[in-house]
């Protein structure tokens, strides 16, 4: 069984940065990964990208080195994704903050509102049911991180960490400092306003929760298989007859739910932000599907049924 | 936010394809495509991606190496042969001002329309980097024309008290010599036939000009908040419908206080440009 040998160099400086002999021609990425931070212990393996090319797209750790368009003497060109951190430690972080934000401005904790109303509730009846809608929303997000999700990749950089809780906990306070404030003007249709938000609001929740289980149910524990998502027979999944990402439609609604319930123009702000992020991520990974499967429905559309 | 906009790469930079003139010194960049050098003189990228900007541009924009068509290259070499021309008129206005009046009170007034049109007609660059005739990323280009329309507009236009302030023509003239420098640059770049004092002037010039311009525009905010806070202009109070409330107080502090990671970071990114183009520097970045 021949061997190969793999020259890792340096992408940016093309310096050589570590020379491998007899590898075996079956191993993974992921295992010459391991063997590069034996001699660079600073960069362990998630902070690797290895590409054939200093400026192509990263290999993956499942392919196999002798499946790669390379000859014996195997030349790969390293990048450093800097620090790395977990993607479970972002969400969580990243969730925990509205969550807590939020409630300080309920409870009225002083210093946010005039002193008069240190520690008193708003007398309106949306303001709490808003507060339970919120609270319930993240409490949700945050089970969903550590019960169902099935994560493709384990890190992302750091600097993400601070980039997300900013615009998570930023949005958040400024939300419900007007939510909560003592001079909020409750919904112009009153009751039913609400109650129809409230109903949308729910169905997208349960929506929302019915389309991450079922893809949870698409990948084994462990493993970074993809498949087509179909309809099943919760109503809710039947969605994916329309869209590739409903989850995100559902996520949109949630929040338009919200803001008609509140009537308050940073939520809404807040939806369209929100959309706007999520529309990119469900055009690519619409895009993705349609790589990668040849047979892939073609009466979906990414995120908005027919349109978008 | 490079307000003075020696960092705006946004007005019709030289065709992707096209090499400003042969350079004084040959430049051992290691970009792949011919006429790079133009690309990186004038498309500066977000400074805060810096260095990114050689390997980046190549990564991300392959159909802007193409050519620019006929129209194209037609409409930017007007585009910025109209802006050079109005910016010298600007130029020229205020100096026979001066020399007229002794004095640079009254100075904005005598200038402002001929200002607001040619500085809200630089809206148009942003669309030239949409439609990808310009190598500039939107984004940049965006900030760079939205800093600028602020302060005409949402500044000098509106707060009236302010405008025979002295901060006001320091600022004025830093755009102004700025501006004509880089149209004239971009002109001549189109044309193929860069005389190299352009060249020099504009990636020289930015060193006083810059902070110069970001000291007039800083000086004009902050004489204006006094007259903002009395006059609660530009804001919403609450209670109201929406729930939301806007404090244009707050918003100047705020924007203030913005130029100063910005500012750095947009200097620093045109001196390594001015090292690249000027001295042949190749410069390694690290990864951000």
């Amino acid at each position: 069984m021949k061997h190969y040998e793999v020259e890792i160099l340096d992408a940016k400086t093309r310096e050589k940065l570590c020379f491998l002999d007899k590898v075996e021609p079956h191993a993974t990425i992921a295992e010459i990964k391991n063997l590069f931070t034996k001699t660079h212990p600073q960069w362990y393996p998630a902070h690797q990208s290895l590409c054939l090319d200093p400026k192509g797209k990263s290999l993956k750790d499942e392919d196999v080195l002798q499946k790669l368009p390379v000859g014996t003497t195997a030349t790969l060109y390293f990048r450093d994704l800097g620090a790395q951190i977990s993607w479970v430690t972002v969400f969580l972080t990243e969730y925990a903050g509205p969550l807590f934000i939020y409630l300080l401005f309920y409870f009225r904790v002083p210093f946010i509102y005039s002193h008069k109303y240190d520690f008193t509730s708003s007398r309106h009846t949306v303001v709490h049911l808003a507060c339970i809608c919120h609270s319930f929303h993240y409490i949700k997000r945050l089970l969903e991180t550590l019960f169902v999700h099935r994560f493709s990749h384990g890190t992302m950089p750091l600097r993400n960490i601070f980039k997300n809780c900013t615009y998570y906990w930023g949005f958040a306070a400024w939300m419900t400092y007007y939510i909560n404030h003592p001079l909020y003007t409750p919904p112009t249709y009153g009751a039913q306003q609400v109650k129809l938000a409230l109903a949308i609001f729910v169905i997208c929740q349960l929506g929302n929760f019915s389309i991450h289980m079922a893809l949870r149910d698409l990948r084994p524990a462990g493993s970074k298989t993809r498949k087509i998502p179909y309809p099943s027979k919760n109503p809710f999944t039947w969605l994916f007859l329309l869209v590739s990402c409903p989850n995100y439609t559902y996520e949109v609604g949630s929040w338009i739910g919200f803001a008609i319930m509140t009537q308050c123009l940073p939520v809404a702000l807040f939806s369209l932000v929100g959309f706007t992020q999520v529309t990119i991520w469900a055009k690519g990974k619409h895009r993705s599907y349609l790589k990668e499967f040849r047979d892939y429905p073609p009466l979906r559309m990414p995120i908005i049924p027919f349109l978008l | 936010m490079g307000r003075l906009t020696e960092a705006a790469a946004a007005g019709g930079g030289a065709s992707a394809a096209r090499s400003a003139g042969p350079p004084p010194t040959p430049l051992p960049l290691s970009s792949t495509s011919p006429g790079c050098t133009a690309t990186m003189a004038s498309s500066e990228e977000d400074g805060a991606n810096g260095g990114a900007s050689e390997a980046g541009e190549e990564r991300e924009a392959p159909g802007k190496r193409r050519r620019l068509g006929l129209l194209a290259t037609v409409w930017l070499t007007f585009y910025n042969i109209a802006m050079t021309a109005g910016w010298l008129v600007l130029a020229i206005a205020m100096v026979r001002f001066y020399m007229e009046k002794g004095t640079h009170k009254g100075l904005y007034k005598s200038i402002q329309k001929t200002l607001k049109f040619f500085q809200t007609f630089a809206l148009l660059e942003i669309v030239h980097c949409l439609i990808g005739i310009v190598p500039t990323s939107v984004i940049v280009a965006g900030v760079q024309v939205s800093s600028r329309i602020f302060m005409v507009w949402l500044i000098t236009h509106s707060i009236k008290p302010i405008q025979n302030e002295e901060s006001v023509v320091l600022f004025l003239v830093a755009w102004t010599v700025t501006e004509i420098t880089r149209y004239s640059f971009y002109t001549f770049s189109l044309l193929d036939h860069l005389p190299y004092f352009i060249k020099w002037a504009r990636y020289n010039f930015f060193i006083i000009l810059y902070p110069v311009g970001v000291a007039g525009e800083l000086l004009t905010i902050y004489a204006a908040l006094p007259y903002v806070k009395k006059t609660g202009m530009f804001s919403i109070r609450l209670p109201n419908k929406y729930n939301v409330s806007f404090d244009y107080y707050y918003f100047l502090l705020i924007t203030m206080a913005s130029y100063i990671p910005l500012f750095p970071q947009l200097y620093f990114h045109m001196l390594r440009q001015r090292r690249k183009v000027l001295h042949g520097e190749v410069i390694v970045e690290k990864d951000d």
